[in-house]
């Protein structure tokens, strides 16, 4: 099987996963997750240096999910990793399991930062890409915004101060799917050009398809090659992608297929 | 069975009568403007409405800029990010300034539910508490929502109002109830303790009451709407009939109004007294029934609290 195969089953994976816990929850955030899955079948099946049997190794790349409302991509490619059972996802947002409605980095094995308030997982992802730099670890922290996040100050900051500090150890990805929780981005809050602010900013900028898993794939050893600044891949992708009827629309931001839209969703994922 | 409504429908509700009566009432929310109701006002004045994105922290100095225009803005978000995310707003650009607007939050507490921990604001009563000129209110049901929100746009300076996200039993009729800015109110009478409640936790002390009547122990329940200022004359008149309180609120032991009421009776007329709250730590992930229960948040503690403090 080819890589590209593999990371395509993977990615298919992911999403019958995210699909299955959320219907299973009743509650929780289905366009953010399917819009991030193929970005996340790449890191975690060929990019990010980890290790499930020993989550908190030192040296591991971090990755750090600062649009925590996604927690459902980040639980599925960690629970297909192995860093914890595939049933632990039908306990999602129950008092029952470990899987908090957001990423808790104390509860779940493989979660590397808390976070579910926008903005500041972008943040936290700097401090470790700092700590890196001051302890000579050849570690990189892979960050992820959504478009609407970028609304937020904190972010800006963020951007400031990376690339003030030249840290080429991080990379971030904005999964820019261009919807965020009540409408379209561009009728909330216009983000766009979001490659030009970066680059003002001072950040190196790698724009693609982000449903592509070779331009994914190739971002990834671009930003390696780069030195001295941070790196940005924005990513355009399509809220709720693979089931067409969660396609491209806030509807499904924040709301859980029931058995029937499910149902509906798992044949189109095949 | 008495209906459950949830006090953020209240409040996007009296938003629109609100819109409908006055032209300076302006509203702005921060992406979320389906989960605060703010959304029905959207649709009834949309040229009043400012969908400022998910920037909590210029939404609230914009509100205070619209408001030393003479606007009357109601700023809204979840309890988590009205509060903490931007106390410093709230404090150099609001409170300090006293300028008109009325930080109205919704989400708050545990019953946000299954979002978990990151979205349960338990602490946001002591942060906007510590901030001077700041009116904070938690209605405790449709009814006291309403009206809240109609008595705190005509009130002149900053106001914090605490709304939730499930459905809070009624307590009050509509027709007939009256907000008194600034009082406490004795919803029901009792001579051997006096329970304090404020928001969803007044539908549970008036529970709590019933089953202790049955055991011949007659509970004052006392609904505190406004958290500060407090009516410390009204919370001290109770106490001296009754010689015992307990207090219960869905937020953090700490800085809400248990220590509201602790700091007046201390220094005013010491009792006995417990608190019924979140015990100082973070929510989780999980039914906003289930959470009540696994965080001591029901009738039945505040029956324990109660025997507890009399047995004192
Ligand atoms: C500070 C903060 N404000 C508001 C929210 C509520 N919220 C959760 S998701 C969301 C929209 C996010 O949109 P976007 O960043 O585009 O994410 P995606 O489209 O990938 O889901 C909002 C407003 C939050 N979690 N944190
Ligand atoms: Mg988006």
């Amino acid at each position: 099987m080819s890589k590209v195969t593999e990371l395509e089953t993977k990615a298919r994976t992911i999403r019958e996963d995210i699909l299955k816990m959320l219907t299973k929850a009743g509650s929780g955030h289905p366009g953010g997750s399917l819009s991030a899955a193929d970005i996340l079948a790449v890191l975690y099946f060929e990019e990010l240096k980890v290790d499930s049997d020993n989550p908190e190794w030192e040296d591991r790349d971090r990755f750090v999910l600062s649009k925590g409302h996604a927690a459902p991509v980040l639980y599925a490619a960690l629970a297909e990793k192995g860093f914890f059972p595939k049933e632990d996802l039908l306990k999602l947002r129950s008092l029952e399991g470990h899987l908090q409605g957001h990423p808790d980095l104390n509860k779940t094995p493989g979660v590397d930062m808390t976070t579910g308030s926008l903005g500041q997982g972008f943040s936290a992802a700097l401090g470790m890409a700092l700590a890196g730099k001051l302890d000579q670890k050849d570690y990189r922290v892979f960050v992820m915004l959504g478009d609407g996040e970028l609304q937020e100050g904190q972010v800006w900051e963020g951007a400031l101060a990376a690339s003030h500090h030249k840290l080429d150890n991080l990379i971030g990805i904005v999964d820019n799917n261009r919807v965020q929780l009540v409408d379209r981005t561009e009728e909330i809050i216009e983000v766009e050009p979001i490659t030009d602010k970066f680059s003002a900013f001072g950040w190196h900028v790698i724009e693609i398809e982000g449903h592509d898993l070779e331009q994914i794939r190739d971002a990834f050893s671009q930003a390696d090659q780069i030195t001295g600044q941070p790196v940005m891949i924005v990513a355009n992708t399509i809220k709720g992608k693979g089931v067409s009827f969660m396609e491209d629309t806030a509807a499904w931001h924040g709301k859980a297929p029931d058995d029937e839209k499910y149902q509906e969703a798992l044949v189109e994922l095949e | 069975m008495t209906e459950e409504i949830p006090t953020r429908n209240a409040y996007g509700e009296a938003l629109v009568e609100l819109g409908h009566k006055r032209e300076d009432i302006v509203v702005l929310d921060a992406d979320l403007s389906g989960s605060t109701r703010t959304g029905y006002f959207e649709e009834e004045f949309p040229d009043r409405f400012f969908q400022m994105g998910i920037a909590e922290q210029n939404m609230m100095g914009t509100a205070a800029g619209l408001a030393t225009c003479g606007k009357i803005p109601f700023a809204s978000t979840f309890a988590v990010f009205g509060s903490a995310r931007v106390a410093d707003q709230l404090r150099n650009s609001i409170a300090y300034p006293e300028l008109n607007v009325k930080i109205a939050v919704t989400h708050a507490g545990i019953t946000v539910g299954p979002d978990g921990a990151t979205h349960q604001a338990i602490e946001d009563l002591s942060i906007v508490r510590g901030i001077p000129n700041l009116t904070v209110i938690v209605p405790a049901d449709y009814a006291e929502a309403k009206a809240a929100t109609k008595a705190a746009a005509e009130h002149q300076g900053p106001v914090y109002l605490r709304f939730g996200r499930v459905g809070t039993p009624t307590v009050f009729a509509e027709d007939d109830y009256q907000f008194e800015w600034g009082q406490v109110k004795v919803v029901e009478e009792g001579s051997d303790i006096t329970i304090f409640a404020t928001g969803i936790m007044l539908a549970q002390a008036l529970a709590a009451r019933e089953e202790l009547l049955k055991e011949g122990i007659e509970a004052e329940v006392v609904n505190v709407h406004t958290i500060k200022p407090l009516d410390i004359a009204g919370v001290i008149n109770s106490v001296k009939k009754t010689g015992a309180a307990v207090t219960a609120e869905e937020h953090n032991i700490y800085g809400g109004l248990g220590s509201a009421i602790a700091e007046a009776i201390s220094e005013e007329h010491p009792v006995r007294l417990k608190r019924v709250g979140v015990e100082d730590r973070f929510g989780k992930s999980g039914e906003p029934k289930k959470l009540l229960k696994e965080y001591g948040l029901t009738a039945q503690e505040i029956i324990t609290a109660v025997k507890e403090v009399l047995a004192r």
